[in-house]
């Protein structure tokens, strides 16, 4: 029961850096320059508009996030989140009928261009899913060097990397001990932190988390945010959620999407605290205190 | 148990156990009756297995009895009639060994032929292919296995024969040294690996589309979780969908081993029947009971039928054995969440 | 957010393959094929599975060689496997086409209008083609066929409506013995007919008795397909059904079972499908007259699957001519089944 203790020392770190991040907020105001700033631009979507079948359902969106921040994007279902953050790691394509346009832009490179490697690009720009999703056929230990296997790469030392994935992902500490039973015997919560493990063994500079707690009770909810908390300093965290005091905890920047029944559109974006307490826009104002979504 | 309203009843108890109540619902009468009706169709395919067991083991008793082991042991068919020109059950020997081997082998052989192509087939299907290519595979697929067995008979006695005798003369040149491959007489029309192919033909389809039904339940969110590692098709089949459909395709091999047991006129045209028990599968001999069965019915007596009838009895009870095995399998791993 | 004024812009699928990547694998399917042409003309192999298996390796080999050098080890072992699977529904389709085209190549020659007007009673198998018909067979099979039906129908949609609705205690050995009964082979469906009835009761062979052999097959395919179909009926159609004080009886057979109707209808006809072309029973216990025989429970009748039996077991070249016409004849009834179901099936679920 040290760790945790350690944890929320770094935590405060995070939390202390406001300062520098108001700003980044002016730079963000400023935006369209990647790169400049003190933090490095990580994805940059520009343009993006998604189809399925002859239906648009995304319009437009451009959006940079800044590498070593998290980024909530919230709004009422049905308004293209998910479906957005699906078309950052080329997930979208697994829909029949789909579509789309625009491009997007990892360290400056189209990961949509002609003879892009696409298992590569998921490689530099992980998943994790709402729904917990370990193997069931593996262990827990096999589950965290899954991607390893998958995508065939190599590593020196394996025990290494197993236990640095559990220990950023908060878990180590809980299956330290049992790393050869299977991942289905986990608790929900655990499962999608092992699952957070899984997605950090290849080393990804971008995480998309799609309601990464809507499955989980408060008790793993609040585990799942200090470890986003904890990954935010040393990768782009992108989190779709549909619960507004989740995003205005664990985010750096929000950006809030709406659908008025046609494709989803991407309303308003800037720094958490400005989205939750004085927002541009009315519909932003109405959907954050509440009044409708 | 904090509040209880004035007056309650349970107040002389104090911790009451809630007793559950049988919930009951007397049926109407023309429920009662749609019911009976629907559960006697029901179990009329318990009536259905029932009769063809009471009335086969019926009318091969007698055979049954005066041969004992030897029936299923035994590898001579011979019909001897006494004076009278009856036949003499005592003297007669009925022995179907060889038939018996000669199934298994068959059967086993197109098994192991269909396998891996029906395997391979699904998950193209399943996992490869463009929708359009998909749709059509899948309708020509189903349609194949509405062929009736005569045509793969006369197809594959026709057509497909003198391509398998080329394919049985390579593996014998290169292979002869497996004891399956050995051939004493260079004889390799009508043999077991010829009925063998036929077979795997004829089951591919069935073994196809279990196969293809149980990776396409392979739940999505462990597809995309491997995908969203950068795993390419191939690892991520190897590490979800093999793994989850990895029984339920030995449960659709085993129903297309049942069918290739059970087949009869596709088998009766490309096989050469001899009695006596065969191993070496490119030799134009072999054994199958359902075939013999046909072959023999036209020509034979009273007794002879009820040995018929035995046999019938036999491959019954063998295929009966395997699907059930089967489906066991197949409908366990639908359930299953692995 | 900033420019709202969106120009028209035109939804793309970057993941497909371009025409310049589908040429690429044009090419490489050509330089196989010559590679293949070569290395046979240099090495002592020789014939079609030659060159067919030297192909296959050929464009392994460039597919691994490509993806290998521009993708690494993961994507290379995937072609391999993408190439595998492909040649998997290759050889699983090949035989369906060849025996869709021998069919249609060697019943050619005995087809004509005369077949459906006359039966063999005056001809026999070795008579020059244009002579006799199948239409004792037709009617046999119709018969047959039907008899069966009318046996099948009732009591494989009782035994779907046990196991989907009445759930009754037995319902789950019920469903296994219904699946070991589909397992049924076809040679014992008739031997149980012949041992039950024929051996011991009637002593000969009818149309009749093939019906019955048959109704063993069919009973399983209806059932288990018709239970397939029942179990897709939305529960609350059953609720709303038994909520507005329907009888269990009231709400299946004016609600459940109607809006299952075509689910059902495809469900008896790809079991009729399933039995049109069943040989071995009819051999044992129908008789394979020769004559139209109108009369189910008298007299040996003739029917397709027997017409074509009996032109290949007697051997000559205008006998199996006449057995192709017959299978041509067999497979468009089948094909035409098919379709029929397909097309109900399609648009049931349309709605």
């Amino acid at each position: 029961m040290i760790n945790p203790n350690e944890d929320g020392n770094d935590e405060m770190e995070t939390k202390t850096t406001p300062s520098s991040l108001s700003d980044v907020a002016n730079a963000t105001k400023a935006r369209k320059q990647p790169g400049s700033g003190a933090l490095g631009v990580g994805l940059e979507a520009r343009g993006i508009h998604a189809w399925f079948g002859d239906k648009l359902v995304l319009r437009d969106i451009s959006l940079d996030f800044w590498s070593g921040t998290v980024t909530a994007l919230i709004g009422p279902s049905g308004c293209g989140k998910s479906t957005f953050i699906r078309t950052l790691n080329r997930m979208h394509e697994f829909i029949p009928g789909a579509a789309m346009a625009g491009e997007v832009l990892l360290n400056g490179q189209d990961i949509y261009e002609q003879g892009t490697d696409v298992t590569k690009i998921r490689l530099k720009v992980g998943m994790v899913f709402q729904k917990p999703n370990p193997f069931p056929s593996m262990t827990i230990a096999d589950n965290v060097l899954a991607g390893l296997k998958l995508a065939q790469l190599k590593t020196e030392n394996k025990d290494d990397l197993l236990e640095e994935c559990l220990e950023r992902a908060g878990l180590w500490n809980e299956v330290k001990d049992r790393l050869n039973a299977y991942g289905g015997s986990l608790s929900g919560g655990q499962q999608q932190r092992l699952c957070i493990a899984r997605s950090l063994a290849v080393r990804p500079e971008v995480l998309l988390m799609d309601e990464p707690c809507s499955a989980l009770d408060p008790g793993s909810t609040l585990k799942i945010e200090e470890t986003i908390q904890h990954l935010s300093s040393s990768m782009t965290i992108i989190i779709v959620t549909h619960n507004m005091q989740q995003a205005a905890r664990v985010s750096d920047y929000t950006g809030f999407f709406l659908s008025d029944g046609g494709p989803g559109e991407l309303v308003e974006v800037g720094p958490t605290s400005e989205i939750f307490s004085r927002p541009k826009d009315t519909r932003t104002e109405n959907y954050v205190t509440g009044r409708f979504g | 148990m904090t509040t209880t309203a004035p007056g309650a009843r349970s107040a002389n108890s104090p911790i009451s156990t809630p007793v559950k109540r049988e919930i009951t619902t007397k049926p109407r009468f023309s429920d009662k009756v749609f019911r009976g009706v629907a559960t006697a169709g029901g179990l009329s395919s318990l009536v259905i297995l029932g009769l063809i067991l009471i009335f086969l083991g019926y009318q091969g008793f007698q055979v049954l009895r005066s041969e004992g082991f030897g029936f299923i042991t035994g590898s001579n068919w011979q019909v001897m009639q006494d004076n009278a020109g009856n036949t003499d059950l005592a003297a007669s020997t009925f022995g179907i060994a060889a038939m018996l081997i000669g199934t298994l082998l068959c059967a086993a052989m197109a098994v192991v032929i269909a396998v891996p192509i029906s395997v391979l087939c699904a998950l193209y299907l399943t996992f490869y292919a463009p929708q359009l290519l998909k749709k059509i595979m899948v309708a020509v697929i189903d349609l194949m296995a509405a062929f009736p067995s005569i045509l793969f008979g006369m197809w594959g006695f026709f057509i497909l024969m003198p391509h398998v005798e080329y394919w049985g003369r390579l593996i014998h040149k290169y292979f002869s040294w497996i004891p399956l491959f050995k051939m004493e007489i260079p004889v390799f029309t009508r043999s077991p690996f010829v009925a063998g192919v036929v077979l795997a033909i004829m089951i591919i389809p069935i073994i196809t589309s279990v196969s293809r039904e149980i990776f396409s339940q392979t739940p999505l969110d462990r597809v995309q979780a491997a995908y969203a590692l950068g795993a390419t098709r191939w690892s991520m089949i190897r590490a979800v969908v093999i793994p989850y459909g990895r029984s339920g395709v030995v449960g659709g091999a085993m129903l297309g081993l049942g069918r290739a047991m059970g087949e009869t006129v596709a088998v009766y045209t490309v096989l050469n029947l001899v009695y006596q028990i065969n191993w070496h599968v490119l030799i134009g001999a072999g054994g199958n009971v359902a075939s013999m069965i046909l072959l023999k019915f036209g020509e034979a007596g009273p007794t002879e039928t009820r040995a018929l009838m035995a046999a019938g009895l036999v491959l019954f009870l063998l295929t009966l054995l395997v699907n059930s095995i089967a489906n066991t399998i197949v409908s366990r791993t639908g359930g299953k969440g692995r | 957010m900033s420019t709202v004024t969106v120009p028209k812009v035109k939804p793309t699928r970057p993941w497909k393959r371009t025409p310049k990547q589908q040429a690429l694998m044009a090419a490489n399917l050509l330089i196989s094929a010559v590679v293949s042409y070569f290395v046979v003309l240099a090495t002592p192999m020789k014939g079609k599975l030659a060159y067919l298996a030297i192909f296959f390796i050929a464009v392994i080999a460039i597919n691994f060689a490509e993806s290998y050098f521009k993708s690494g080890l993961a994507a290379a072992k995937d072609s391999i496997a993408t190439s595998f699977a492909a040649a998997g529904l290759i050889i699983a389709v090949v035989p369906i086409f060849s025996i869709l085209f021998t069919i249609f190549d060697r019943g050619r020659a005995g087809l004509n209008f005369n077949l459906f007007l006359h039966d063999m009673k005056s001809n026999g198998p070795n008579d020059p083609l244009g002579q006799g018909g199948l239409l004792h067979a037709l009617v046999g099979s119709g018969i047959m066929v039907g008899i069966a039906l009318l046996i099948s129908l009732p009591i494989g949609i009782l035994t779907a409506i046990y196991l989907t609705e009445i759930k009754g205690i037995y319902s789950r050995p019920i469903k296994f013995l219904v699946q070991a009964m589909s397992g049924v082979p076809s040679i014992v469906a008739g031997l149980f007919i012949l041992s039950a009835i024929v051996f011991p009761i009637t002593k000969s062979s009818s149309g009749l008795m093939g019906g019955l052999a048959l109704s063993i097959l069919m009973i399983p395919t209806i059932a288990r397909t018709s239970e397939e179909v029942l179990l897709l009926i939305p529960n609350d159609l059953r609720e709303a059904g038994v909520a507005l004080g329907g009888t269990q009886w009231r709400t299946i057979s004016l609600i459940v079972v109607p809006a299952a109707k075509s689910g059902l209808i495809t469900a008896t006809i790809l079991g009729l499908a399933r039995v049109a072309g069943e040989t071995a029973p009819l051999v044992l216990v129908s008789g394979g007259g020769d004559a139209v025989n109108p009369n189910p429970f008298h007299a040996p009748m003739g029917s397709l699957p027997f017409y074509i039996w009996k032109g290949f077991t007697y051997g000559t070249p205008e006998s199996i001519a006449r057995s192709w016409a017959g299978i041509f004849v067999l497979l468009s009834l089948i094909f035409l089944l098919f379709i029929a179901a397909r097309t109900l099936s399609g648009s049931g679920a349309k709605k």
